[in-house]
């Protein structure tokens, strides 16, 4: 009988509890394993492809050390620019740089910490080489793994010059005291074993290699893409662990908890730019704008804080790399017709809600506002930003070289789910778009 | 070097110069006609801030004249320090509309600035306001507040900040009349449970938490009632120090 086969309860008992100590010892010895690996040595050496411009001057100028940590701190300001780091850093109407942000993540709430030299509450105890760790291996001053969500396997990158730079800029803040918030994450993604086995799969220290085969700047441009500027933490994809997948490629994915989707930046059908002229790309992330359109959402704010401020050199150089991405030839299918009924009402909210601006044709109002008509923020086979952008609006970023934007009015409170969805298959099917309809369902879901 | 090859092909570069001018000419020909027909003789976009205000106007209606029948608060003609402290109040968090945080995140404090001082500078009439809704007694209790406080309880009179005649004060203190019911009730009821916040010392705060739900109730239908007088203009300065210190009313 079947029952002969089971064993009694006492005997279950011992073999789950042995089962259960000896997965205990294999998770402790792969931590202990893994936690012995790494960061003994400095292995940061700068490639000639990450000096910025003006750091040799920056770094051999200063003849007594107060002017080199002070110049250092200069660099490190800009540095941290170019990594938005303060976003993160910075909780809503908080002390900059002191943390306690809120960060959504499929596995819990993450709280950025407190970087500010407060002795107590922020990094004031750390050293350079303190910082180094966090920054290329990951690891707290005290060995701990830092979640991913700051994104260290894109840090990673940072030369060991830049990242002593970037610590030299956050000494040089006012201290603030403010405790860290403990984060909020489920088991198992809250153990320190569960981070060693997600590194283990997911994470490798490296350094930025240059690439002979390119110029001096197309390698700074691929060492800011990959490194600093993180790109790929919003334009990769992640996997059900979270961790970006192919991040060189840049291939777009949606962005986790946010509601957005960050669109392919080597697609010519998504955000490439492979057939832009090099000034195009760099007004887009200088200004926010092109004669064609305007950034939108979490992309508005990278603008707004970070890449407007960053050295036209820089812009120049990540506009090289991005230009050269390895180009993705899988076309969208052209999406079957719409039903009449969805046209003709989207036709009537368009008529009434978006034509005075956008106009009749779709051909828009450049550069107040951006045509719909062969727009591919428009016709993305994802419409979660343009769902996004109906129902809550918004202004272009309000930069130094685009002050004063114009802005799209919030019609998520005049609209229905029907009318929101009609109106958007209408304008991804009208005027020679023929990007697919969109469900009431998906207007739904993102209010 | 480059000269040289250029001038060994220049006879296949002028051909092909000439044979893609030609083609460019009749490209042109056929599109431009279509061109024009897609291109309606459209206007240009007007360049003032009415225009880039539109999403503004989605919520607080045309020139920020909102009326007192629904919830949004006219903002036309606020003390525009009132109304600059409130653009940076949402973007900080200390208010709690997502529309209007996602609306304000990437603009620059110049630019709020120019808004606040665009619709603190319109001057537009008001309409009759709406019909209390409220016993007599409820609304003596309200007139009270507005004009003597409640003494026992530490609330000042509210003509005390906002303005003898209740228009508000500049260059930051808002006047309460010509505001919808619900709207009154909302932010009393938001600085109570802390949703809405100005910078400390945070004198609204505390003035609300001393408010019981009949008070502001009694003051959100008198406030309400009332006619905006012809004079609808905010008072010039404060006439007497202010009751309670208050972090932001006075900048």
């Amino acid at each position: 009988m079947a029952t002969n086969n089971v064993p009694s309860k006492p005997r279950r008992a011992w073999r789950a509890a042995a089962a259960l100590l000896a997965l205990t010892a294999v998770a402790a010895a792969t931590v202990a394993w893994l936690a012995g690996l790494g960061p003994h040595t400095q292995d940061g050496s700068d490639t000639a492809a990450a000096q910025p411009p003006g750091a040799a001057t920056g770094e051999t100028a200063g003849t007594t050390a107060d002017k080199t940590a002070s110049d250092a701190a200069t660099r490190g300001a800009y540095l941290a620019l170019a990594g938005n780091c303060a976003a993160c850093h910075t909780a809503r109407g908080g002390a900059p740089w002191a943390g306690g942000l809120a960060i959504a993540t499929p596995f819990g709430t993450v709280y950025s910490s407190n970087l500010t030299p407060d002795a107590q509450t922020g990094l004031g105890r750390w050293t350079a080489d303190d910082f180094w760790r966090a920054l290329h291996h990951g690891r707290s001053r005290d060995g701990r793994f830092l979640l991913p969500a700051f994104p260290y396997p894109q840090y990673t990158r940072v030369t060991r010059s830049d990242a002593d730079a970037l610590w030299a800029h956050l000494r040089s803040l006012p201290a603030v005291g403010q405790a860290n918030r403990p984060h909020e994450l489920r088991f198992p993604y809250d153990s320190q074993a569960a981070m060693a086995v997600w590194r283990a799969l997911f994470f490798r220290p490296q350094v930025q290699q240059a690439d002979p085969a390119h110029s001096a700047a197309w390698n700074r441009g691929a060492y800011l893409v990959e490194g600093l500027g993180h790109c790929a933490t919003c334009h990769a994809s992640r996997n059900l662990l979270g961790a970006t997948q192919d991040a060189a490629a840049l291939g777009g994915g949606p962005i986790p908890m946010q509601g957005w989707y960050a669109p392919s930046l080597a697609s010519p059908a998504e955000a490439g730019v492979a057939d832009w002229d090099t000034a195009a790309v760099v007004a887009l992330l200088q200004t926010g704008r092109t004669p064609q359109g305007a950034v939108l959402g979490p992309m508005a704010e990278v603008v707004t804080r970070s890449t407007q401020h960053l050295h036209p050199d820089d812009l120049r150089a990540m506009a090289d790399y991005l230009k050269s991405l390895p180009q993705q030839t899988r076309k969208p299918a052209a999406a079957e017709a719409p039903p009449a009924a969805v046209m003709a009402r989207g036709l009537a909210v368009y008529k009434d809600r978006c034509a005075d601006c956008h106009g009749a044709q779709g051909e828009g109002a450049s550069p107040a506002y951006p045509a719909l008509a062969g727009n591919r923020a428009v016709t993305l086979t994802v419409p979660t930003n343009l769902i996004r952008v109906v129902l809550g609006g918004g202004f272009a970023p309000d930069t130094a070289g685009q002050p004063r934007p114009y802005g799209m009015p919030p019609f998520g409170h005049e609209l229905n789910d029907e009318d929101v969805a009609a109106v958007l298959t209408h304008i991804r099917h009208s005027w020679g778009n023929q990007a697919g309809a969109v469900a009431p369902q998906a207007v739904q879901g993102l209010r | 070097m480059t000269a040289k090859m250029t001038g060994m092909y220049r006879p296949f570069l002028d051909a092909t110069r000439t044979a893609l001018t030609a083609l460019t000419a009749a490209l042109l020909g056929c599109a431009l006609p279509l061109m024009v027909a897609a291109a309606p003789a459209s206007q240009p976009v007007p360049d003032t801030l009415a225009q880039r205000l539109k999403p503004c106007a989605s919520c607080h209606g045309a020139e920020g004249r909102a009326s007192p029948s629904g919830y949004q608060p006219r903002i036309a003609g606020k003390p525009a320090g009132y109304l600059y402290n409130q653009l940076i109040n949402f973007r900080a968090g200390r208010r709690s509309n997502a529309a209007m945080t996602l609306l304000t995140d990437n603009l620059s404090e110049a630019y709020l600035r120019e808004i606040a001082s665009y619709y603190g500078g319109l001057d537009l009439p008001y309409p009759a306001p709406l019909k209390a809704d409220a016993s007599a007694a409820v609304l003596e209790r309200g007139r009270q507040l507005v004009h003597q406080g409640d003494a026992a309880r530490g609330v000042p009179a509210c003509v005390g900040c906002h303005g003898a005649a209740m228009t508000g004060v500049q260059p930051a203190l808002p006047g309460l009349l010509g505001l919808p019911r619900d709207y009154l009730i909302g932010q009393i009821g938001a600085w109570q449970t802390g949703l809405r916040r100005a910078p400390a010392p945070d004198c609204m705060r505390q003035i609300a938490l001393r408010l019981g739900g009949e008070d502001t109730v009694a003051l959100a239908a008198w406030l309400s009632a009332q006619v905006v007088p012809t004079d609808s203009h905010p008072a010039p300065r404060i006439a007497t120090p202010l009751p309670l210190d208050c972090g932001s009313g006075l900048r």
